[in-house]
């Protein structure tokens, strides 16, 4: 595998994740699982969708005083002796953990799940320069000793089954014997811990992420289930803080509000495991802790989306139910998508980052069913928010020509009712005739992709335009206020010289 | 009886063009339950164009359907995804627009889906049909969560004759088609639409439901040439009592046609 990202080829890489069946074991899992899990743990709790709007709120309440509540959190960081750094490109970022690796003449860095850290490419930062990085989550451990982006945002290989796993441990953890076992996943938990347990202590510098930033205070927070977050963050000499700017929310009571919202929706837990919250470096009387600590603020691009129509995409809160429950991703996984972000909320965010010449399949990618958005915790739009996608995508003709000229031919007509009319009734009466003694196609022209799967039912015949007009009288299309008809002509061959007469069906006749 | 109601039928144009038997099961449901119902000329929605960026058409279509049914008391829908284009969408595709928005609203505002319009609106609480069998119905993705409609349609079946209803598995789940999705997107959209026609075989009802033409025309595509023993209809047809149509995919000639013979290939 490899971490590049493939976004414009997601039509290739769909076609691939659907024919690996070990993927699609794994996306049952997750179809059959989560979002009945979730489902449960909402229904628990009568005042979710109230605590939904809160959350909503209190993002979008943040992020229209953004500069404000950054400015205070600053503050704050810096009377307890933080350092702040901001980085408006993910270069920026990158050189940034770097100048303060090398600053301390790191030699292995330990990190805590961190999705801007993926999506900055710091691991691959950070090797090239000659540190080592070590993931310490086990999920982001495992895709990283396969060289692969995560195909999910909490569950970073949720695509791969514990064989899979087992045999990558396998292959690089050759210190250890070739005969142990490792059939359970307590088994394969356990090598992951002891052969990390050794890293952290010799890690130099642990970075992490943030699920939030809180003003009030100027602490980071991360929430984990594995505890490998607080080795990350106390053990080292040096913290880093790797977070994107719409982390930040005003007040402790405001995290503790959107925390409600977050696991439920993420992982149907009531509250995830560890919730850390880290407020400057170690102390005088501290027993532990970092001697420093660092914040690395990441724009890149968010600016933009702040000051735009994507604004709304700012509230997520990386919680992934959207993904759960999108049965889009539970046909093609994570990795389909060509970059960190999946799922919905990856349609979205992907083209502000790629840019949608690169990524433009991906908001294209979706039935808009709305399932994401019923279930995202801030309320996002997040079919609105690819529809916009598809907008600049047609405004800057970047779709295909195909669906172009489709679209435009179909659209000339359907302008033009009484043309409309008269094409459309031409057009399904020799079809219906054509189709008439199976009632259905096997292939059509231009639904190839459709009918090698699935059969297309025949028109029945004459529009129900065309039979109305008829049935009320008069062929004009102006006059169509009419007494309604009785009874419905279908099956008795309101069209003989087209439609062969219907026998009626007995079985299903009242 | 209500008072009479005018109501503009907005058929959409997959009723228009391939069932129009659904639209007339619709126009007796709307007459037995006292509305007056006319039908101006049009086209489609729009929804296509939307969807596919295409604002400016989208846009055209949009002001066709306003403009049509501006004179009726109300616009009832056939399918959810059409009245979610109206009802959601047409808001939204004029905001700020001082000439249009408000006619816009005004036309959302009064346009509902089929059965939403009988329970909600008509306050009908049965029907007169007698359907003997089992179904099942297909909640579309549009009708559930633009529009909030899953109750009504299930009200309504419960009252036909010697019908039983076994809901789906994941019923809230898409069963693939999207409109241009389908097209765009086959394999995927074959994948959803798999699953979609297991959960429907596996209620062992012999009848799916729907009020999605576009739903039901890609789940008979995929029961139809799996073989399966499943007949697919409109929901209107079978509150309409109205079943002189063949099913979905079925040709008109045969004589009680055992769907699993008839689909083979
Ligand atoms: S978009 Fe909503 S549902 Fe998806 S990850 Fe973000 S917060 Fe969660």
């Amino acid at each position: 595998m490899s971490r590049a990202a493939t976004s414009e080829k997601f039509d290739d890489n769909a076609r691939r994740a659907l024919a690996d069946p070990a993927l699609q074991g794994a996306l049952a899992f997750v179809e059959a699982n989560f979002p009945a899990r979730r489902r449960a743990v909402v229904d628990a709790l009568p005042e979710f969708d109230a605590l939904r709007d809160s959350a909503r709120d209190i993002k979008a309440h943040t992020l229209a005083h953004l500069d404000l509540y950054l400015e205070a959190w600053e503050a704050r960081v810096k009377e307890q002796g933080g350092h702040v750094h901001y980085a408006p490109t993910a270069a920026d970022a990158n050189r940034i953990v770097l100048d303060i690796c090398r600053a301390e003449n790191a030699r292995t860095v330990t990190k805590g799940k961190s999705m801007v850290g993926e999506e900055i490419g710091i691991n691959e930062h950070l090797e090239q320069h000659g540190i080592v990085p070590v993931e310490t989550d086990l999920g982001e451990y495992i895709i990283q000793i396969r060289d692969e982006l995560p195909s999910h945002i909490i569950m970073p290989a949720v695509h791969l089954n514990r064989q899979q796993i087992a045999a990558d441990f396998r292959r690089v953890h050759t210190d250890l014997p070739k005969d142990r076992d490792l059939d359970t996943a307590m088994a394969l938990l356990s090598e992951a811990r002891t052969t990390l347990r050794k890293k952290f202590l010799a890690a130099d510098v642990g970075i992490t992420g943030a699920n939030f930033l809180i003003a009030e205070t100027g602490s980071s927070v991360i929430v984990t289930n594995e505890g490998n977050g607080d080795l990350t963050c106390t053990l080292p000499r040096v913290h880093i803080v790797l977070a994107s700017i719409e982390k930040l929310v005003p007040t402790m009571e405001d995290m503790a509000q959107l925390l409600r919202v977050l696991a439920r929706s993420a992982t149907a837990q009531e509250m995830s495991v560890y919730t850390t919250i880290t407020t400057g470096p170690r102390r005088g009387e501290d027993q532990d802790g970092p001697d420093q600590y660092h914040v690395v603020i990441v724009d890149n691009g968010r600016s933009a989306m702040l000051a735009g129509e994507f604004r709304d995409m700012l509230r997520c809160i990386r919680c992934g139910a959207c993904m759960n429950h999108c049965p889009v991703y539970h046909a093609v996984g994570g990795h389909a998508y060509g970059f960190v972000y999946p799922g919905p909320m990856g349609a979205v965010l992907t083209p502000s980052l790629l840019g949608v010449d690169r990524a433009g399949r991906l908001p294209n990618a979706s039935t808009f069913c709305g399932r994401c958005e019923e279930v995202c915790p801030v309320r996002i739009p997040l079919p609105r928010l690819m529809r916009f996608w598809r907008d600049r995508e047609f405004s800057r003709q970047l779709s295909s020509p195909v669906s172009r000229a489709g679209l435009a031919a179909w659209g000339f007509f359907a302008r033009r009712p009484w043309l409309y009319g008269a094409v459309t009734g031409i057009g399904v009466r020799a079809l219906a005739w054509v189709g008439r003694a199976r009632g259905k196609f096997g292939w059509l022209p231009l639904a190839g992709g459709f009918t090698a799967t699935r059969d297309i039912a025949a028109p029945q015949g004459p529009t129900f335009q065309a039979q109305w007009r008829r049935r009320a009288g008069t062929q004009g299309v102006a006059e169509h206020a009419r007494t309604v008809p009785s009874g419905n002509p279908h099956g008795r061959g309101s069209e003989p010289q087209l439609t062969e007469p219907a026998a009626s069906d007995p079985e299903s006749r009242p | 009886m209500a008072v009479s109601k005018r109501v503009g039928l907005l058929v959409t144009c997959l009723v228009d063009l391939i069932r129009p038997s659904v639209g007339f099961a619709a126009v007796g449901l709307l007459e037995h339950a006292g509305c007056t119902v006319e039908v101006p000329p049009q086209t489609c929605c729009g929804q296509p164009a939307f969807n596919s960026g295409d604002r400016a058409t989208a846009r055209k279509l949009a002001e066709q359907v306003i403009s049509a049914f501006e004179p009726f008391d109300y616009v009832v829908v056939p399918s959810g995804s059409c009245a979610g284009q109206v009802r959601v969408h047409y808001p939204e595709l004029f905001q700020g627009d001082p000439n249009w928005q408000p006619r816009a609203d005004a036309v959302a505002a009064k346009t509902y889906e089929l059965t939403q319009f009988l329970v909600d609106v008509l306050g009908v609480s049965g029907v007169e049909a007698r359907v003997p069998g089992a179904a099942t119905y297909h909640d579309s993705c549009s009708s559930l969560r633009e529009l909030g409609v899953r109750l009504q349609p299930r009200k309504l079946l419960a009252t036909v004759e010697s019908l039983s209803v076994t809901e789906l598995a994941d019923s809230d789940v898409c069963c693939g088609f999207g409109g241009t999705f389908c097209v765009k997107y086959p394999e995927i959209s074959d994948r959803m639409v798999g699953k979609k026609a297991a959960a429907v075989t596996a209620t062992g009802a012999g009848l799916l439901l729907s009020a999605d033409l576009g739903c039901l025309l890609n789940i008979a595509g995929k029961l139809l040439r799996d073989g399966a023993a499943v007949q697919v209809r409109h929901i209107a047809e079978v509150l309409a009592g109205d079943l002189d149509a063949p099913p979905i995919g079925m040709p008109a000639a045969a004589p009680a046609p055992t769907p699993t013979a008839e689909a083979k290939r």
